[in-house]
């Protein structure tokens, strides 16, 4: 279970310049939490912090998984706890094959929890097969990780990613923008299929749409570096008919 | 030795040329004539210092040198153990092996290819082999350029190939300057001349390593001759100990068309430099010149790249990547001539550098001189470090932060490596990358863009 306590952040080296404004969430094994919330209010600030990137300072509160505290931990060792985050903005990075790379990755978080590496043969079946899945084209990732890859391309990379990797708490930050209808679907089935008991999702998304096909159990509505309100999938709707006006006013806020 | 009189860098040769001369006495007189008028050349320009030198060595400090000696040393021996470890090595191969600037009938690997005479430099001369006497020196003479010519007035022995017309050699041809580790701070003048006939297609690996732990000083002088129709795919190993001092040149002169590749992988020595020029000499002439450079500690290399489009319709490309860490220090002078009369030329340069520390610092001058009309050109340069967002991407999958660094280094050399065809030569590149990203890993202290 992920629990998030008035989490304040902001960003390292420069003053003033908090994002975070206090979050509080609590994210059960099983359940599908989504966010929505006005463009620059912090949702994908939230995922990185989450994720432990160095360029943001938490302030004030915590973040706990499984009642231990991961605000010290690395990216790789939030990683290897399970964590994963698909990007807003995929990085490209030459001169990387994707296949070495996630090869690479499952190692270490098998080495981490002392488990045994997965054989080569295995892997490759593995990787094959979930290329196949998320419909990456099998040539696009003999290439460089992620490079020269289209807006859709580089989605589909992240759900493969994903679905080799299968963290136990998936963060998703909008991995539904830019997307084909069909890039939609096999991004929400691929969630749907890997939902179960254990795993939980927090899924960032402007469009009501995705969540026609992952229903989520929980949404939030992210404003200003704060949640200002949860609800269930219906929430979702409303949004979408009515927009963040009402939130803004609320907060106060100049988005 | 003091500020008001600087010794003259000349002096400390001249003991050297004058017993070198004097055992060479039984040379050929046209020989004897080209070591005569190098020594001239020398004499005159010395070698470059800070207070001698002159636009070209302006980013290079050659103060360690001008207060080394080196002398032109005996010849000692290599096995061939050492040989298949300390550079790129296939049996399949057509080797030749200069130690300490003398051919090496033992360790040389000739399997008598048709179409390909390969061998000692000396022997070629003495048996007045092909175009000796007129290709010698006569690509690499012209220029006042010291290191050059100190070079060829210590011509004698080294490397000759030759590809007969027409031939189409199936295995490369390898040609490996090794010194070994018989003195200390020695000199050596390695010398390889290629001619390539019309219509002949060759793949010719040049290696530069040395077994001793001293500095070294060497003076490498290459020239090739590309027929018409030719193809020449030339590659270079550049990885003397990191006391050394390598100052190659590289001349190419090519005829229509043909094509010219080279790729240099330059990694060793204290201050090293690569001067690699290709004359684009009649119409259909295209040259690409490759290139990757790491640096650590406190070493320098420079890559000196020039190309000049004297006819019309050829084109260039100029494409290197520099990996530099500790307070290491790297130049890229790339330079495109195109002169007035090659229409229809296009060039193209680019240098990409990833700089890991603070410490460490590039000069890369691009520059095209373009006095045709009809030319299409373009050039540029960067230095970056290692991006942050990529950083935080490879982390959030797993792979903790040496170990992403690494994987980006490694996928920023990448591109290069690739150039790099013959299996036994791409695996000895990335195995000497692969050991090298530690080393320059550890002298790194930046991320992100600083
Ligand atoms: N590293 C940073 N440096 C400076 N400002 C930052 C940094 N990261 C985030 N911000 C700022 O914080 C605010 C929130 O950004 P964030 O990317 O979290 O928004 P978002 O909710 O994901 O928006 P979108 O819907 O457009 O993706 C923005 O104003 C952004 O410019
Ligand atoms: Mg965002």
């Amino acid at each position: 279970m992920l629990e998030i306590k008035n989490l304040h952040a902001s960003v390292l080296d420069i003053d003033d310049s908090e994002i975070l404004t206090g979050i509080d969430m609590k994210v059960n094994k099983g359940e599908v939490h989504a966010i929505m919330g006005p463009n620059g209010s912090g949702k994908s600030t939230l995922a990185n912090v989450l994720m432990g990137r160095f360029d943001y300072l938490v302030s004030e509160g915590d973040i706990t998984l499984d009642g231990e505290s991961i605000i010290e931990l690395r990216p790789d060792q939030r990683a290897h706890l399970g964590m994963f985050l698909a990007f807003q903005y995929p990085a490209e990075i030459p001169g990387v094959r994707p296949w070495q790379f996630l090869k690479t990755a499952l190692d270490s978080k098998a080495e981490s929890r002392g488990e045994d590496k997965m054989s080569v043969r295995n892997f490759s079946k593995l990787f094959d097969e979930k290329v196949e899945a998320v419909g990456i084209n099998p040539n696009l990732v003999k290439r460089s990780l992620n490079e020269g890859f289209s807006g859709g391309e580089k989605k589909r990379n992240e759900m493969l990613q994903l679905e080799v990797l299968q963290p136990s708490l998936a963060i998703l930050d909008e991995t539904d923008s830019g997307l084909d209808v069909d890039a939609l679907r096999i991004v929400a089935e691929g969630v749907n299929s890997m939902r179960s008991p254990a795993r939980s999702f927090i899924v960032v998304t402007h469009y009501q749409r995705l969540l026609n096909y992952i229903t989520p159990d929980v949404v939030h509505i992210l404003v200003a570096g704060k949640i200002v309100k949860t609800g269930g999938p219906e929430l979702a709707l409303e949004v979408e008919k009515d927009g963040y006006n009402e939130y803004l006013s609320a907060t106060g806020a100049n988005v | 030795m003091t500020l008001a009189t600087p010794p003259t860098a000349v002096d400390k040769f001249s003991t050297e040329y004058e017993s070198f001369v004097v055992e060479n006495s039984s040379s050929p007189d046209w020989l004897k004539a080209v070591r005569q008028q190098a020594w001239s050349t020398f004499s005159e320009l010395g070698l470059p210092t800070k207070r001698r030198g002159t636009e070209l060595w302006k980013y290079t400090n050659l103060q360690p040198l001008a207060d080394a000696d080196f002398a032109y040393g005996v010849t000692g021996s290599v096995s061939l153990d050492q040989m298949k470890v300390v550079g790129p090595w296939d049996d399949a191969f057509d080797t030749v092996v200069v130690v300490d600037g003398e051919f090496s009938v033992e360790l040389s690997n000739l399997h008598g290819s048709t179409g390909l005479d390969a061998g000692s430099l000396a022997e070629a001369i003495a048996a007045g082999t092909g175009s000796v006497e007129s290709q010698l020196a006569s690509l690499a003479g012209r220029e006042k350029y010291a290191f050059t010519a100190l070079s060829t007035a210590f011509v004698d022995d080294g490397a000759y190939v030759r590809i007969a017309d027409g031939t189409q050699l199936e295995q490369p041809v390898h040609v490996v300057f090794v010194t070994s580790d018989a003195a200390e701070n020695r000199a050596s003048y390695p010398r390889l001349l290629v001619d390539a006939g019309a219509g002949s297609s060759v793949v010719l690996i040049e290696t530069y390593v040395n077994l001793a732990e001293s500095a070294q000083f060497a003076a490498p002088v290459v020239e090739m001759f590309a027929g018409d129709g030719s193809s020449v795919r030339h590659y270079r190993v550049q990885m003397e100990n990191e006391s050394s001092f390598h100052f190659g040149t590289t001349r190419v002169a090519q005829m229509g068309n043909t094509d010219f590749t080279s790729t240099s992988f330059a990694v060793g020595a204290s201050i090293a430099r690569n001067d690699i020029h290709t004359l684009l000499d009649a119409p259909g002439a295209n040259c690409t010149l490759h290139g990757l450079y790491m640096t650590n500690g406190e070493q320098q290399q420079d890559q000196e790249i020039s190309t000049t489009h004297a006819k019309p319709g050829c084109s260039s490309g100029q494409f290197y990547k520099g990996i530099l860490s500790g307070k290491s220090h790297a130049v890229f002078s790339g330079k495109v001539v195109v002169e007035r009369d090659a229409q229809k030329s296009d060039a193209t340069q680019k240098d990409l550098n990833l700089l890991l520390s603070r410490g460490a610092e590039i000069d890369a001058k691009p520059s095209l001189e373009i006095y045709a009309d009809d030319v299409t050109a373009a050039h540029g340069a960067t230095a970056g470090h290692v991006d942050r967002d990529t950083l935080f991407y490879l982390q959030s999958r797993g792979v903790d932060e040496e170990a992403a660094k690494a994987i980006l280094i490694r996928g920023f050399a990448e591109e290069m490596l690739n150039e790099f065809k013959p299996p036994a030569l791409h695996e000895f590149v990335e195995k000497i990358t692969d050991e090298r990203i530690p080393i320059l890993l550890a002298e790194s202290d930046t991320i992100g863009t600083a």
